[in-house]
């Protein structure tokens, strides 16, 4: 019961004693990290053995109880987040301690990734709005001072649209939790939730769409994506991996679920509304992937269109499709991330990022190359990988709300998907090596350690994915559905 | 060159008397947070205002032997660290996290109130440090933008 | 009617940041925006004729106006601080290598 608070304590300690510590020597600072780390990503396991699936913890700080006081809420769904987060949070570390040699102030580096991972446990763990608040603007407000960390010209100019836009959807969602607790007076998730049931009127509405847009903007939907394309390239490569593998779901996608499923209640045109802005992201990101140049400029647009899908899902309502978002979440950030530190492991090998230059590099670097060739299948739905059982889920999902049109969008961009990502390995790892590349070697023993855990991962999903979806995804789910009844969960026990 | 220097007689020795009236308030403002308005925040940031008023009247020079930028930094990891210290010790003493575990003795008295002081300390060395080692590295970083646009 | 002036200072700062052409003027739109939101906060919890919320020695009564916003208050605009801190000195960087303030020269990203 007392290991609630330790996901938001350990890593907000660490995040401070790195500081002060690494002033002395280096080393220091990479093994509390890489430790820190790995207490952080046994404790979600440790969670899943001890409590019975599905059992709903609700531990209040301070002995102060809801709804007067804040309280921490583990349930299926933040246990799914939780596992996500901390497991991916891991591999970066790992993989930071050779890849950031380049860079000069490691330990300020190991403080900021610590303090983004107290921000998104945070967000994950909290059930009370303000509470929300403060830790994504802690997340957020890291992940901008991570994304100038190497200090060009094009990085910094990245920084300062994401800052922009970030600020904006603070502003955005400070308004609405204004507006929620003028009408509700009080600030608890499951209180305002029971307050404002029945109730319609055009300020719950204007609450509303004004969350869709500063939670949207953090999610990266189109039209608010516009930061994606130049933040996530232009961070270092680990940075790159947590932000479009974890950030962007649990500030964005998970705030949205837990508003809208938990909050506020799901009726017909917020589905609808669902619905269409994922397809309109599925393309979007999808048809301008086609034409990108830069390897990890076409992994932001693809992460974007991949948003797209989980939104779909959510939106469809029913038992298969969010079964299918929750399942494709869990696999987006498990190759997608894997698909960053691949291109990460080519940069500091090759040193360049250009699809033109590359060539044949499966040659000389033979773990990133199978890697990333798996990743890649993942991505596009070939079986036996896990990413064609999520879409499959999705695509029965649409089938049996009857939206057949939405389903054969679906499928058509699933192919788009195999398209741009059949021309990205064949550009880089398979033809002919060019005559500049031949003397590169493979990537340090620590990088090559993350990405063959995360393939595993990848594999292991979409071959095991039976026992997967009843321990973990099923009691996500069951959250989700349920919608409004959480909070006589909360309150009532 | 005459920024370096600091500014006139007049202000510098009406800064002398006032500086340290000023951090003085501070420290009343972060003390009484449980009983007037103020508390860690505002008291944090007059502290740090007061040794800006001293790099502004004085010069770069002066201030930094009053408080270097290490220091400020490391103030400012030691409150935040204080601060966690006090919430986990909630669970070890009173059973939850961050519980008020010390007596609360009666309202309108300096010492009650369980821990909330003790917070209202940690938060203000860590804003008072925060804000002025924030402030010194963008004046540091003016004079060496300038030197380095000169020799490039 | 109060909360709709509020709402109208949020939109100038959005103006600001949308047409405004100097960094440093995006920068002040944000600051604005972010002015508006702690305004309309505070004044959600006003009160006819309402005391600050102290308990002080003597003075009697429990009229008080709503010191929860005021709270939320204080750690929002302690956010905007850091927030702020942090996009100030990516300007001054930015100055450093682009040797302009002016937005529509720093385009080097496309695509």
């Amino acid at each position: 019961m007392n290991l609630l608070p330790l996901f938001i304590a350990v890593p907000l300690g660490t995040a401070f004693v790195i500081v002060l510590l690494g002033k002395m020597r280096e080393i220091y600072s990479d093994i509390l990290a890489t430790i820190a780390a790995l207490v952080l990503a046994i404790l979600p396991f440790i969670l899943i053995l001890t409590l019975d699936k599905g059992e709903t913890l609700v531990y209040s700080m301070g002995k102060w109880l809801p709804p007067q006081g804040i309280n921490l809420v583990l349930d299926g769904l933040s246990r799914l987040m939780l596992i996500i987060i901390n497991v991916v949070g891991f591999l970066a570390i790992v993989y930071s301690v050779s890849y950031m040699k380049k860079f000069t102030a490691k330990s300020k580096y190991y403080g900021l990734f610590m303090l983004m991972l107290t921000g998104m446990n945070g967000v994950v763990l909290t059930g009370d709005f303000f509470n929300l608040f403060v830790f994504a603007e802690i997340a957020a407000i890291s992940s901008y001072a991570l994304v100038a960390f190497g200090v060009e010209a094009e990085e910094l100019e990245a920084s300062f649209k994401y800052m922009v836009m970030g600020s904006i959807a603070t502003t955005l969602i400070l308004f609405s939790i204004g507006i929620l607790y003028g009408l509700t007076g009080s600030l608890n998730m499951a209180d305002v939730g029971r307050t404002i049931q029945g109730n319609g009127g055009t300020l719950l509405s204007l609450s509303m769409v004004l969350f869709l847009t500063g939670f949207g903007i953090k999610a990266a939907m189109i039209p608010f994506h516009a930061w994606l394309p130049d933040a996530h390239p232009s961070a270092p490569a680990p940075v790159s991996a947590m932000l479009s593998g974890v950030l962007i779901k649990a500030l964005g996608a998970y705030a949205l679920m837990r508003i809208f499923f938990n909050v506020f209640g799901l009726n017909l045109q917020l589905s609808w509304v669902f619905m269409i802005l994922g397809l309109v992201s599925i393309f979007g990101g999808g048809l301008l992937a086609l034409r990108q140049d830069d390897l990890k400029r076409l992994l932001a647009y693809s992460s974007i269109s991949q948003m797209g899908f989980i939104i779909l899902g959510l939106g469809c309502g029913n038992y298969w499709g969010i079964l299918g978002a929750l399942f494709h979440l869990l696999n987006h950030s498990s190759f997608k991330s894997l698909l960053f530190l691949n291109s990460g492991a080519v940069e500091y090998s090759a040193g360049t990022r250009k699809l033109d230059k590359m060539g044949g590099l499966s040659k000389v670097m033979p773990v990133t190359g199978a890697t990333s060739t798996i990743a890649s299948l993942s991505i596009s739905g070939i079986p036996p990988f896990n990413g064609f059982w999520s879409k499959l889920f999705i695509i029965i999902g649409l089938v049996q709300a009857n939206h057949f049109v939405l389903a054969v969008l679906a499928i058509l961009a699933s192919v788009l998907t195999l398209a741009y990502y059949l021309r990205m390995q064949r550009n880089t790892f398979f033809g002919k090596l060019k005559k500049e590349l031949e003397k590169i070697k493979e990537a340090p023993l620590s990088m090559c350690f993350s990405m063959i855990v995360l393939a595993i991962a990848c594999v292991g999903l979409g071959i095991f994915f039976y026992p997967v979806m009843k321990i973990v995804l099923e009691p996500a789910v069951e959250v989700l559905q349920k919608g409004i009844k959480y909070s006589s969960l909360i309150l009532g026990g | 060159m005459k920024e370096n220097k600091g500014m006139t007689l007049i202000v510098k020795t009406v800064i002398k008397f006032l500086a340290p009236i000023v951090i003085l308030f501070g420290i009343y403002m972060i003390l009484h947070g449980h009983l007037t308005p103020g508390g860690g925040f505002p008291g944090g940031v007059v502290i740090a205002s007061a040794f800006v008023l001293l790099t502004l009247a004085y010069g770069k020079e002066v201030a930094e032997k009053k408080m270097k930028r290490s220091l400020a930094s490391l103030l400012e990891s030691t409150g935040a660290l204080f601060f966690l210290i006090l919430a986990v010790l909630g669970i070890f003493v009173g059973g939850w996290f961050f519980s008020n575990f010390l007596p609360k003795g009666e309202p309108l008295k300096l010492l009650s109130a369980g821990f909330i002081p003790l917070a209202n300390i940690a938060i203000g060395l860590k804003v008072g440090g925060g804000i002025f080692a924030v402030f010194l590295a963008l004046v540091i970083f003016r004079v060496a933008g300038e030197g380095g646009k000169e020799q490039k | 009617m109060i909360f709709f002036l509020s709402f109208i200072l949020f939109l100038v700062g959005l103006y600001c940041v949308l047409i405004k052409k100097n960094l440093l003027k995006i920068v002040m739109g944000i600051v604005i925006m972010e002015y508006s939101v702690s305004l309309f906060l505070i004044l959600l919890g006003y009160k006819k004729g309402g005391f600050p919320p102290i308990v002080t020695a003597g003075v009697e009564g429990t009229n008080f106006v709503d010191p929860l916003p005021q709270a939320l208050v204080i750690t929002a605009i302690v956010i905007s601080i850091a927030t702020l801190a942090l996009i100030i000195s990516l300007c001054m960087r930015i100055y450093q290598k682009y040797k302009t303030f002016d937005i529509t020269k720093i385009r080097k990203l496309k695509g």
